[in-house]
């Protein structure tokens, strides 16, 4: 069950992140529009946990290493603009992704045919601050292209292929845990809900490419994949912020074993 | 000012007074194109702001703890409940505006100090079952002395307070079933409970305000029909509500001098710590500077994003650009967002 692993877990840690700005955020608008985001994440997170097991003792009793998440959404927010570049990333793939996925016959089509209406407001949202911080004055120009440059090293390794969403659908086959993620991953594109993974991957880079030339800013150059950052996180290497990410929102559950909230 | 020019001392034109109060004897509403005598409206600015402003500092003491809440179920329930605060601030904030003042003008008065909020949210949220204790006591609290609201002369507020008390309410029943979860779970959930409750108890009474021979608006606003009941009176019927409701959750109150009295038909209570208000009221309560520091933090880092919105809009604000505001994303949260 990887794949579902894999899917929750990147809502799951993002949605964390994005309720860590409750109380911060530059205007009462963004309030709700960020809560509403990590609202339908952590509902997302919820969905896939309960695929695989316990949603409660997967979030909370799993170590930093058993985490599936991509490195990019465990990022710390940083200014508001380092968090919208966050979004811009990763709400683009999570939508595009989620379309194919609810365009095939998968254990998957019916959860992300629902979660994808969600997915199109948050990168609705980003989009929007996007444009606006890029074309908005110096400063936000200059925050802007720099969230994006700061986070581009972690885009590479959201097209490593998922084990289990490559052939038709079937996810329990291969799913031991523990496996390279990308192993036998590949080359098997096009049958059933098979997710093509070099076609997702130019799908994000023109979406994204077209948001960013609109705003007036430009594509970062950098290598967006290394020996380290490519899949990683879906082999559960994390970066550093992530295990005190992990520490404050575990410490209550593991506190009281057992106790049910 | 939208209102009230020409309106002052003795330049009140009579038969507006007239009308005006022709409406508060016949229940109808005030509505914002009326109009209204300048001390209601500066009543009703003041403490539609000072409700406004509780709702925003409101969001940190509960805020606190959403990186932290121990299942995933508790984690929404809690994300929603916050991003709904920042809802009833905008209501209340567009309300307030419907008076001639502006979100920007409030907001400033409450940076600087000169509007002020709920004392309740000067204490800090200490444990997981504060959550709780400020759903239960302090939502509590809330709703009774805002269910009268819902009949307040003023339209526009009345209508927000409709809105907000069945959120509330909502949230006052989440809280209680946060803590009957853990006073019937193991003995460190159950302590964990009382503790909070034992710390949220006195200051929840106190928000109901002075006593009735200390309030200083109460009269006038009572007049007016902007308030209904005095504040002895709705803290009374909060004590007679809550003290059931803590049998029913196995807690107890911390009051010894808690009984029933048979010829008032009403639970007698000890004396509140009046000299603690005052201090949280003049700033001294535990956790007043952080709330008011952390508030500014947040609207000074944002600056550069309400000026690049603006600068954005100002740029793209021609016919047919559909740009401009700093609404994206606002919407209903979907239902599946929280599963209760």
């Amino acid at each position: 069950m990887s794949a579902a692993l894999a899917l929750g877990d990147d809502a799951l840690v993002l949605s964390h992140r994005l309720g860590e700005w409750a109380g911060h955020a530059p205007v009462l608008e963004e309030e709700v529009a960020l809560a509403n985001i990590a609202l339908d994440l952590l509902g997302q997170a919820r969905v896939l946990l309960s695929l695989v097991g316990d949603e409660d003792e997967l979030a909370y009793l799993r170590e930093e290493r058993a985490f599936r998440n991509l490195q990019l959404v465990e990022q710390p927010n940083g200014d508001f603009a380092h968090t919208i570049a966050r979004q811009l990333y990763f709400s683009v793939y999570q939508q595009l992704l989620y379309e194919r996925l609810a365009a095939g016959d998968g254990e998957f089509a019916e959860l992300a045919a629902k979660a994808v209406k969600e997915v199109a407001y948050h990168r609705d949202h980003a989009e929007q601050w996007v444009l606006r911080l890029g074309d908005g004055t110096a400063e936000s120009h200059e925050r802007m292209q720099s969230g994006l440059e700061a986070l581009w090293r972690f885009t590479g390794e959201m097209f490593q292929p998922i084990e289990g969403l490559d052939a038709a659908g079937t996810t329990g086959a291969a799913g031991t845990t523990g496996t390279n993620g990308t192993a036998g991953a590949t080359g098997t594109d096009g049958s059933g809900s098979g997710v093509d993974w070099a076609e997702l991957e130019s799908a994000w880079l023109s979406a994204v490419t077209a948001t960013v030339e609109r705003a007036t800013l430009t594509l970062p150059t950098g290598p967006r994949t290394g020996a380290w950052a490519a899949g990683a996180g879906r082999q559960g290497l994390h970066t550093e912020p992530f295990g005190r990410m992990l520490a404050e929102m575990q410490h209550l559950h593991r506190s009281h074993p057992g106790a049910s909230w | 000012m939208l209102l009230g020019e020409g309106a002052r001392d003795g330049g009140e034109p009579a038969e507006s007074v007239a009308a005006f109060d022709g409406a508060i004897a016949a229940d109808e509403r005030i509505e914002p194109r009326d109009w209204m005598p300048e001390d209601y409206r500066r009543t009703l600015v003041r403490q539609m702001a000072q409700h406004a402003h509780s709702e925003i500092i409101g969001m940190q003491p509960e805020a606190n703890w959403i990186t932290r809440a121990p299942s995933l179920r508790r984690k929404a329930i809690l994300m929603a409940k916050v991003q709904d605060e920042a809802g009833h601030g905008l209501y209340l904030y567009s309300a307030a505006e419907t008076l001639g003042t502006s979100r920007e003008e409030l907001l400033d008065k409450l940076h600087s100090g000169r509007q002020k909020y709920s004392s309740i949210f000067n204490y800090p949220t200490l444990t997981w079952a504060d959550v709780g204790a400020i759903g239960w006591l302090v939502d509590g609290a809330a709703i009774t002395n805002q269910v009268p609201l819902c009949r307040c002369s003023y339209g526009p507020y009345a209508r927000a307070m409709i809105r907000i008390c069945k959120e509330e309410s909502f949230h006052q029943r989440q809280g209680f079933e946060l803590l009957l979860a853990l006073s019937r779970g193991t003995e460190a959930q159950h302590s964990m409970a009382q503790d909070a409750v034992d710390r949220w108890w006195w200051p929840s009474l106190m928000m109901f305000g002075p006593p009735d021979d200390e309030s200083s608006h109460s009269a006038r606003s009572m007049e007016w029909k902007i308030k209904r009941h005095s504040n002895d009176e709705l803290r009374q019927r909060f004590v007679d509500i809550c003290v059931p409701q803590a049998e029913a959750l196995g807690l107890t109150l911390p009051d010894p001098e808690l009984r029933w009295n048979e010829t008032r038909g009403h639970w007698d209570f000890g004396p509140i710590d009046w000299e603690e208000f005052r201090q949280v009221l003049k700033g001294n309560g535990p956790c007043n500077e952080e709330r008011l520091r952390r508030r500014r933090e947040a609207h000074e880092d944002g600056a550069w994003v309400r000026e690049a919105a603006a600068a954005y809009a100002a740029k793209h604000s021609g016919p047919g650009s559909a740009d401009g505001t700093a609404d994206g994303g606002a919407r209903e949260r979907t239902e599946t967002a929280v599963s209760a």
